[in-house]
């Protein structure tokens, strides 16, 4: 085994001491001397006519700067079609919509200007299910589109699936839905804009795309009319993301905005109610599934199609069936494949971004249904997986080329640890095994024009690395990561490197923390920033004098050697591998760099944008530079009178390329694997006729401490070629296969199969008894 | 009609002038600017303002200020000592991988202290009962009640919480 003295450690989180001492600054924490508070009216209606706005009541409040309405402010436009105004005029859409803005000198008062503001609505008809939205005369949630079906038709297709579903032995059929969920960062989502008096605009936020959300600022400022302001985004300490801040929203330009009219610092911090009520959630989905497979039980076909509830706007969730493609197509090796989905407008919340980005959905439905197939055929459902596993080598229908593929290890680690083959056939009463599998990008994902992130190094003059990363860490431990690959690149400790990732000033261009693609993509510049790093480092070392005179006045003389390929940097020394014995302080030939004559900065940059490929006009193309893998397998028991389930044993082995550090790794995997077991088993967002009706803790049921699940995580290291030694992304793939692993295992349990999520026990007693009466 | 309340807060004494309708954590962050108690809904459901009063784990954003009066308060901020030594609580989440995003970590090393502070020895079907207050979303809590059984146990014995232990990597 290699020798690291960084890579593969269990080194703990580099700014946990401050967040477990209460230092760490998160956007709730910090205030800007002179700030206003800005709170934001949004629609009464999910759809209506907005006839008058009077705001004269709220203007004439003590201690109110401003009040803005779409009348009184430029129309910026955001959204993945640019298709709302950041305050509506004419209409409103959804129960989001922001129809008035106010900044005051507190929040009570900001709060109560906002009521003090009346609107006047005519309601129209509003459409809340998308299949009843594609009716012809469905009210037209935006009428100059003529059509609630948004204009972005997903569709793949690899070879002949009616010839396949013909010629195929076993057909499996069914039809599958999902709701919404959200995020439920603990720290909510807030905003501080600030412009000086050149109006260049200083904005903090928690943000996960920093790069990309200063472009979005400035374009906004360009619609202001400010065309040669500059922007800096600052990232306090970040509450969790989870892909909701993937994503600029209308209360950022609202800050923006007020900041402008203002001229004063404003924060708009939204309450926990807010944040339920108006995060852009995962999105729901109606999917319709059929695989099939030889007589041998090879797959020969999967054909899916899918109805996606859009909500009123865009933003990344109507996108994410580029994302559900992948394990539509490359889950599982499947020649003929069809993929078509349909996202369409309604009058509901609207969907971004959720850790998966729509693989979740997806997998539920092909996971689920494979274990249909599999009893069509009468196969073992983890034999029918592993005869059908992917395999290093080969090129997937989308032409994904896999490069390292633990698939096949994952599934054995899973029999192994449930002892699979046993206690599948010894069947006790109300107990059940299942299991799901996973695919997702784990070296980048190309979904802009560029994937790559920006790396700068400097050294200190006594030895310790500043790494300004394009990288945000949100908590998952991108800030650790990358500490250990410098220091191990480096020579140095990793506690001697410090990141700085706060600052558009300072740090370099990133594309976002998305696509589990931190310790791959950013993770690579790091070493290759860190490789030339050392390059300096050692150049500055070759043939380095060292003298000095000890107590009694004797003096000493270390040179290095010339040859830089024999100097080592180890343990905060340098010496070479000749004369080991001879060793000098790094501090000390960094200062000589410094201080000599002709001297030198030891400073480095690099830009990683891995050759990974945009997908084509044909949705195909390789689109991450490696894929993680991953299989879960779960023991549950399902008491028959409540309709309970309990998760007996819960094993989640996945292929991460190479643990970097495997105590924040498992940490990814107990967390991905808690969400996607309330995504399976307790959370919805329950919306009637597009109103939240659970905005709180209480009614949302996120697990607690008390619903702690047994997880078991299985590192299966593969080492990926073009990974940062070796390792692959591992963010998202934890929630992945978890709700299909549940649903099969219930239905091992008590023969039953749930088919909606989330799997409440209603709906097992309501399924129970049906089966009771069919027979 | 302002109040005078006197309390002791992190072993300091503290004499303040309060307004009747304020909570412990407006008091806490807003007028004393100590942001180490986290607010996370301001309804006591998500515990991240979790704070330590006259011994018990209290949500701080439904506390009354005024009740205060006569009271020991323990935050955050007082747990590390004045020279930087921290709490076994807070070494055990560091070294045990408890802490992500952190936002919960506040609250949930309060809570585990009252706990810790009433019951030395908790079962891990205490802990949870203890800690059922405070949500977390990164974790899914498996290394959070691990940093406590840890800190239970070193504090129980009078250890301390040795730095990285098993760094050996895992198969």
């Amino acid at each position: 085994m290699e020798n690291f003295s960084s890579v593969g450690k269990r080194i703990p989180k580099k700014d946990a001491i401050d967040k477990v001492t209460g230092r760490a600054a998160y956007i709730q924490d910090l205030k800007v001397p002179g700030m206003l508070y800005g709170k934001i009216l949004r629609s009464k209606y999910p759809h209506a006519r907005i006839v008058r706005i009077d705001a004269s009541r709220a203007k004439k409040l003590m201690g109110v700067r401003a009040v803005i309405t779409a009348d009184d402010v430029p129309q910026i436009r955001y959204g993945f079609f640019k298709d709302q105004p950041v305050l509506k005029s004419g209409k409103v859409r959804s129960y989001r919509d922001e129809v008035a803005a106010v900044a005051a000198t507190n929040p009570e008062v900001a709060e109560e200007a906002i009521n003090l503001i009346q609107v006047e609505y005519e309601a129209l008809p509003g459409v809340f299910d998308p299949v009843d939205a594609m009716r012809e005369n469905a009210p037209l949630v935006h009428e100059e589109n003529k059509s609630n079906i948004l204009k972005l038709p997903w569709k793949l297709v690899a070879g002949d699936v009616e010839e396949a579903r013909r010629s195929a032995a076993f057909v499996a059929e069914d039809q599958f839905t999902v709701t919404w969920v959200t995020h439920c960062c603990l720290g909510t989502e807030g905003i501080i804009a600030d412009f000086d008096l050149r109006n260049n605009l200083t904005v903090y936020r928690n943000t996960q795309i920093p790069s990309l959300a200063q472009r979005d600022f400035l374009d906004a400022l360009r619609v202001m009319g400010l065309k040669d302001s500059k922007v800096r985004l600052i990232k306090p300490t970040i509450g969790g993301g989870f892909g909701s801040k993937l994503d600029t929203y209308g209360f950022e330009y609202i800050a923006i905005l007020l900041a402008y009219v203002t001229r004063k610092p404003v924060k708009i911090q939204r309450t926990r109610e807010e944040e339920f009520r108006y995060t852009s959630t995962r999105q729901p989905a109606i999917i319709r599934i059929a695989q099939g497979c030889d007589g041998n039980g090879k797959l020969t076909f999967r054909d899916i199609s899918m109805i996606l509830d859009n909500g009123a706007y865009t933003s990344w969730g109507a996108t994410t069936p580029s994302v559900m493609m992948m394990p539509i197509s490359s889950l599982y090796r499947v020649p003929n494949v069809r993929y078509e989905a349909k996202c369409v407008y309604t009058n509901n919340t609207w969907s971004q971004a959720m850790r998966g980005y729509g693989n979740p959905q997806a997998t539920f439905a092909i996971e689920s249904n494979m274990d249909q197939l599999a009893e069509k055929a009468g196969a073992d459902p983890l034999e029918f997986r592993m005869l059908n596993a992917n395999e290093p080598g080969e090129v997937t229908p989308q032409r994904f080329k896999i490069t390292t593929c633990g698939l096949k290890e994952c599934i054995q680690e899973v029999s192994k640890r449930l002892d699979w083959q046993k206690r599948r056939k010894e069947k006790k009463e109300g107990r059940g095994l299942g299991m799901g599998c996973l695919i997702h990008v784990g070296g980048g994902a190309r979904v802009y024009k560029s994937d790559g992130c920006g790396t700068i190094v400097k050294m200190d003059d006594f030895g310790k690395v500043d790494v300004f990363t394009g990288a945000t860490d949100m908590g998952q431990g991108a800030d650790t990561i990358i500490a250990q690959l410098v220091a191990e690149e480096v020579g140095v400790l990793p506690e001697d490197v410090n990141i700085v990732d706060r600052d558009t000033d300072v740090c370099p261009w990133d594309v976002g923390a998305h696509a589990s693609r931190t310790t791959f993509v950013a993770g690579n510049a790091a070493v290759m920033a860190g490789r030339k790093l050392k390059e300096k480092i050692l150049a500055a070392s070759a043939g380095f004098v060292d003298r000095w005179k000890d107590k009694d006045g004797t003096r000493h003389e270390i040179r290095l050697d010339n040859d830089t390929t024999n100097l080592v940097i180890k343990d905060r020394m340098v010496y070479s591998t000749k004369e080991p014995e001879k060793k000098i302080a790094l501090g000390k030939i960094l200062r000589g760099a410094h201080y000599e004559k002709g001297g030198t900065m030891i400073m480095a940059e690099a830009f990683y944008d891995p050759d990974n490929e945009n997908l084509d006009r044909e949705y195909k193309g390789n689109l991450s530079k490696t894929y993680a893998y991953g299989a879960h397998g779960v023991e549950v028991e399902v008491d028959k009178q409540t309709g309970k389930v309990k998760i007996l044993r819960y094993i989640a082995a996945h292929d991460v390329g190479r643990a970097i550090n495997p105590m924040l790794l498992e940490g990814q995997i107990y967390g991905g694997g808690a969400m996607g077991v309330g995504y399976a088993l307790t959370e919805r967002l329950i919306l009637d006729k597009g109103e939240v009706m659970n905005a709180n803790f209480r009614d949302y049921k996120m697990l607690t401490a008390k619903d702690v699940i047994p997880i078991e995580p299985v590192i299966v290291e593969t080492m990926d070629q073009d990974g940062p030694y070796g390792a692959k992304g591992i963010g998202e793939p934890g929630l992945v296969p978890t709700a299909p692993a549940i649903a099969n295992a219930i239905y091992d349990a008590i023969g039953v199969r749930i088919k909606d999520l989330p799997i409440t026990p209603e709906r097992i007693l309501k399924e129970l008894k049906k089966k009771e009466n069919s027979h | 009609m302002r109040k005078t309340v006197s309390f002791v807060l992190n072993g300091n004494r503290m004499e303040m002038e309060i307004e009747p309708e304020w909570t412990l954590l407006h008091l806490l962050r807003e007028e004393l600017e100590m942001t180490g108690s986290k607010s996370g809904c301001e309804s006591g459901e998500c515990g991240a303002c979790t704070v330590i009063v006259n011994g018990k784990a209290v949500n701080s954003c439904l506390f009354p200020a005024p009740e205060i009066e006569g009271a020991s308060v323990t935050t955050i901020e007082g747990m590390a000592k004045p020279t930087g030594e921290l709490h076994p609580l807070q070494t055990a989440f560091i070294e045990k991988g408890a802490v992500q995003c952190g936002y919960c970590t506040p609250g949930m090393i309060m809570s585990a202290k009252a706990l810790l502070d009433e019951n030395p020895n908790p079962s891990e079907g205490e802990i949870r009962h203890a800690l059922a207050g405070n949500m977390c979303r990164c974790t899914g809590y498996v290394q959070i009640l691990d940093a406590v059984k840890f800190a239970a146990h070193a504090l129980s014995t009078k250890g301390e919480v040795r730095p990285r232990k098993g760094e050996e990597r895992i198969a």
